[in-house]
């Protein structure tokens, strides 16, 4: 079979030669290792090499997308996905202007794929040992991947990006039984490709596993609302559910009753507020040069002093709105054509204190870490892996973990103090679209929330 | 394969290959119109060997990369489980019928029209809903190859609709949905209409609940969403082991209301998640999982039935990874009462079809507690409107240790469960009002 850059060699030229609006295909070289243990034992060891691509072509504003393991005989399938687009395309392509872009984007970090296995598993074994050093646990989960790929991107219009891609993720997990009950809690991470924050977590692993423990005699929290103060973790996966779906324009930008909901000006928190959508932020997990698309990365002011200022874009989406490219259109790989997509969004720093946003609080929820998060658009639901009542100002007892939930267009603006502690999450990943976990990274400072809603006994 | 066997036999006691090539075509629509065309080959190889009794593991997407394959295994076979089992010899498999050739014979203009023809019957009813909707076809063909001579080999066809309907009035949403699919074409579009356009009656007032426990009636649906994900863990013989099921320790207690009955079968005709063999070459078998509320097995793979002392279930399940103990189907067995009835019995409760976010806490635990994202609100024996801003918590083993009735009709969701409604005396709710 030959290898992606002879392919793509082959293809630049011929890409040009098809009916069609615009063809763009992108190829895929990668490599994954993973460790997983489940108690005491390593559970798995694995490796994996994939190449692959795909085509996709547009005319008359219909698209076609094939992507395949095979690269002999690409020319056959893009006459495959042009068949399709013409197929489906009935109205008038569209898509936002962009220079083509020649380039090479070099790696600078050594793939973590290097480092032998055993180091890796050396270190695991490590935090395995640390973990089961709490009395009273009953079992526990690690899982660490790394994958490093080489991507080329080309287009009818003559781009040629070749662009490498390198994602580490670190999940531990601690349960805790007793009496019918089962208890868990957990540590998760990530990187762009620098392994060395995966080499400092001894001492949050000691407090991840007697959290677990703790969490047996901690009672649940009693449903209804509360003021609820959220950790930069939560309050990170908060925003990307609360907002961050909501910005993302491909639900909008055929939908003329959600345009005039979304309408650029809307108020839709305080003044203090402001929502970052970032992939040129270097460094972090969903930072990028270009997109799948062959856009530019940018940096998106999504809400600003509390008002709808911007949204993320792909090329069609941009075009359609009259509003100009983002460069946020994101394939989880080769077998799937980019979409909308989040990158590192984030709540801009305040000037409070944590101490000035619990000081006032009589009955509260402090609630921190992350389980998960989902959104229906209108109403989101996130879950938090710690939580504590505040009394008077006060934290005071620990609580079982909170399921919170709110309606997107009052619950920004029931924001109402935002601290200057930003920090980022690495350890997430976005589902959408059947396309999951795509690496971004979510975060933002201490924040308080009135009137939130909390699931419970 | 043979090739990736014979070499992967010279560095190792045991080995297996196995193999999944896929084509999937489908046709999707957006904002109600068809939108994308989309064709997708995929071919991906694994091989797993034990090498000084411990598993090596590697896969690649590249029949030709026999070398670099073997390599990644033995690599990580340093490290790799101790290997408890032993590869299966050649056995003669059940004949599940799962592959009908109409299915790629479908012609894509024939989907089109489907989806199209499913869009309209919809937005005859709701001319201002935007939906998506999707309708493909799957061709999957499974080949596996073991150095204890065991071997496998089966194709099935898979055709699914789906739709996701949404209907925006200023800030207030409401989202519709449905999906089926089967080993055989799907050629009526109305049935699947029906659903949603039921969900888009039943919806169309609005309705509020109080902040306290109420009667609540989960549909097939709304069960999914809810509780099935900490079933699916509880019964897993991995879960088991560790000691970190609930029910690990309960084998043929009771635990569950005697009208629970739940079962794992792989080979019901025509159905998507049916298969003659799980991926390690086991034969499939219908597997009780609660008989009248007893707990009655769990569900192994050949290394984690080694380890607990027991014998494969054929749940073996690859899912991109090495083999775990997974289910294929989960069927609950339907009960004496009416959906009807069920409602008629309510004073004031709530009817859940789908709860957001229920999943994502302590599932391991049973705990749930979720957004009800589409429910209605019952009042003296009827449906009455839609709630919204409204959380449900519970916990799966209390909620299935007294139901009050379980349904007379079962449905599938998701390809992946068969149950019928469920309806439970109290569940703790919280709202917004």
């Amino acid at each position: 079979m030959p290898d992606i850059e002879t392919a793509a060699a082959r293809l630049a030229e011929a890409l040009k030669e098809y009916k069609a609006d615009y063809i763009e295909a992108r190829l895929e070289q990668s490599q994954r290792s993973h460790i997983t243990y489940r108690g005491k034992e390593l559970e798995s060891a694995g490796r994996s090499t994939a190449v692959g691509g795909n085509i996709r072509a547009l005319v008359r504003g219909g698209w076609g997308f094939v992507s395949f393991n095979d690269l002999n005989d690409l020319p056959r399938r893009v006459e495959l996905a042009v068949k399709q687009a013409t197929l489906v395309g009935k109205e008038e392509s569209r898509l936002a202007p962009v220079e083509p872009v020649v380039d090479t984007v070099d790696s600078k970090q050594d793939s973590p794929l290097n480092i032998p296995l055993a180091e890796k598993k050396k270190l695991l074994d490590e935090y395995n040992q640390i973990i089961w050093r709490t009395p009273g646990l009953q079992t526990s989960v690690i899982g660490y991947a790394d994958s490093h790929k080489q991507t080329i991107f080309l287009s009818s219009t003559g781009s040629y990006i070749k662009q490498p891609r390198t994602d580490i993720t670190l999940r531990l997990s601690a349960v805790a039984a007793g009496d019918g009950d089962v208890q868990q809690a957990g540590l998760s991470l990530g990187s762009r490709g620098d392994f060395s924050p995966m080499r400092r977590l001894h001492k949050e692993v000691e407090e991840m596993a007697k959290k677990a423990v703790d969490l047996l005699s901690a009672p649940q929290v009693k449903g209804g609302e509360y003021t609820v103060v959220l950790d930069p973790v939560l309050a990170g996966v908060f925003v990307h559910e609360a907002f961050g779906h909501l910005s993302e324009s491909d639900f909008v930008y055929e939908d003329n009753r959600l345009r005039q909901v979304m309408v650029l000006g809307k108020k839709f928190g305080s003044k203090e507020l402001n929502i970052v959508d970032s992939a040129a932020v270097p460094g972090l997990r969903g930072s990028y040069k270009y997109d799948d698309e062959g856009v530019p990365a940018t940096k998106t002011y999504l809400i600003k002093e509390g008002k709808l200022v911007g949204r993320l874009h792909s090329r069609e989406t941009a075009a359609k709105m009259g509003e100009k490219p983002t460069g946020n259109a994101r394939a989880m790989n080769y077998r799937y054509p980019p979409i909308v997509r989040m990158t590192n969004t984030y709540i801009e720093p305040g000037r409070a204190s944590f101490d000035d946003i619990i000081a006032g609080i009589k009955e509260g929820v402090y609630a921190k870490n992350w389980f998960g998060g989902t959104t229906s658009m209108e109403m989101f639901t996130f879950s938090a892996g710690e939580a504590y009542m505040i009394r008077n100002g006060k934290i005071a007892e620990a609580l079982r973990p909170v399921v919170l939930t709110g309606n997107v267009f009052t619950t920004l603006n029931n924001i109402d103090a935002i601290a200057g502690d930003l920090d980022m999450n690495q350890g997430g990943g976005c589902g959408k679209g059947g396309q999951f976990p795509l690496p971004v990274s979510n975060g933002s400072p201490h924040i308080r929330i009135s009137r939130c809603l909390v699931g419970g006994g | 394969m043979e090739n990736i066997l014979a070499s992967a036999g010279k560095v190792s006691e045991a080995a297996e290959v196995f193999e999944v090539a896929a084509e999937e075509t489908s046709a999707q629509f957006e904002t109600n119109r068809l939108k994308h065309i989309q064709s997708k080959q995929s071919t991906s190889i694994a091989l797993r060997i034990i090498q000084e009794g411990r598993l090596g593991y590697a896969t690649t997407t590249d029949p030709d990369d026999v070398k670099n394959l073997i390599d990644n295994a033995v690599e990580t076979a340093r490290f790799g489980m101790p290997a408890k089992f032993q590869l299966p010899a050649l056995s003669s498999y059940p004949q599940i019928e799962i592959f009908d050739p109409a299915v790629d014979a479908t012609p894509l203009e024939e989907m089109n029209k489907l989806g199209q023809e499913l869009i309209e019957i919809i937005i005859k009813h709701t001319p201002e809903i935007l939906c998506e909707a999707g309708v493909s076809k799957d061709t999957i063909s499974v080949k596996l190859l073991n150095s204890q001579g065991g071997q496998a080999e089966y194709k099935k066809s898979i055709f699914s609709i789906g739709i996701y309907g949404s209907l925006i009035r200023g800030t207030d949403m409401l989202f519709v949905s449905e999906s089926r699919s089967s080993c055989s074409p799907i050629t009526q579009p109305e049935d699947i209409a029906s659903v949603v356009i039921q969900q888009l009656e039943l919806a169309k007032n609005p309705a509020s609940v109080p902040t306290r426990q109420l009667p609540v009636i989960f549909t097939p649906r709304g069960l999914a969403s809810a509780l099935v994900s900490s079933l699916v863990m509880a019964f897993n013989g991995k879960t088991v082991l560790q000691g970190a099921s609930p029910i690990g320790n309960k084998l043929g207690k009771k635990v569950f209301d005697s009208k629970i009955s739940l079962w794992d079968d792989p080979t019901i005709a025509f159905r998507p998640h049916s298969r003659p063999c799980d991926d390690e070459g086991i034969a499939s078998r219908r597997t009780p999982l609660i008989e009248q509320g007893v707990v009655a097995n769990f569900l192994y793979d050949l290394q984690t039935a080694a380890l607990a002392n027991t014998k494969s279930t054929g749940s073996g399940d690859r899912g991109g990874g090495l083999p775990t103990p997974s289910p294929s189907a989960l069927i609950i067995a339907t009960g004496q009462t009416s959906m009807d009835d069920m409602v008629k019995d309510i004073k004031e409760g709530l009817v859940i079809e789908q709860l957001m976010g229920a999943e994502q806490g302590n599932i391991l635990g049973g705990d749930f507690s979720g957004n009800v994202l589409l429910g209605y609100k019952v009042e003296s024996g009827k449906i009455v409107g839609r709630v919204k801003n409204t959380m449900v918590s519970g916990n799966v083993y209390q909620v299935l240790k007294e139901v009050t009735a379980v349904g007379s009709q079962a449905e599938w969701v998701g390809g992946f469960l068969c149950t019928p409604p469920l309806y439970c005396p109290r569940l703790s709710v919280a709202s917004k009002g």
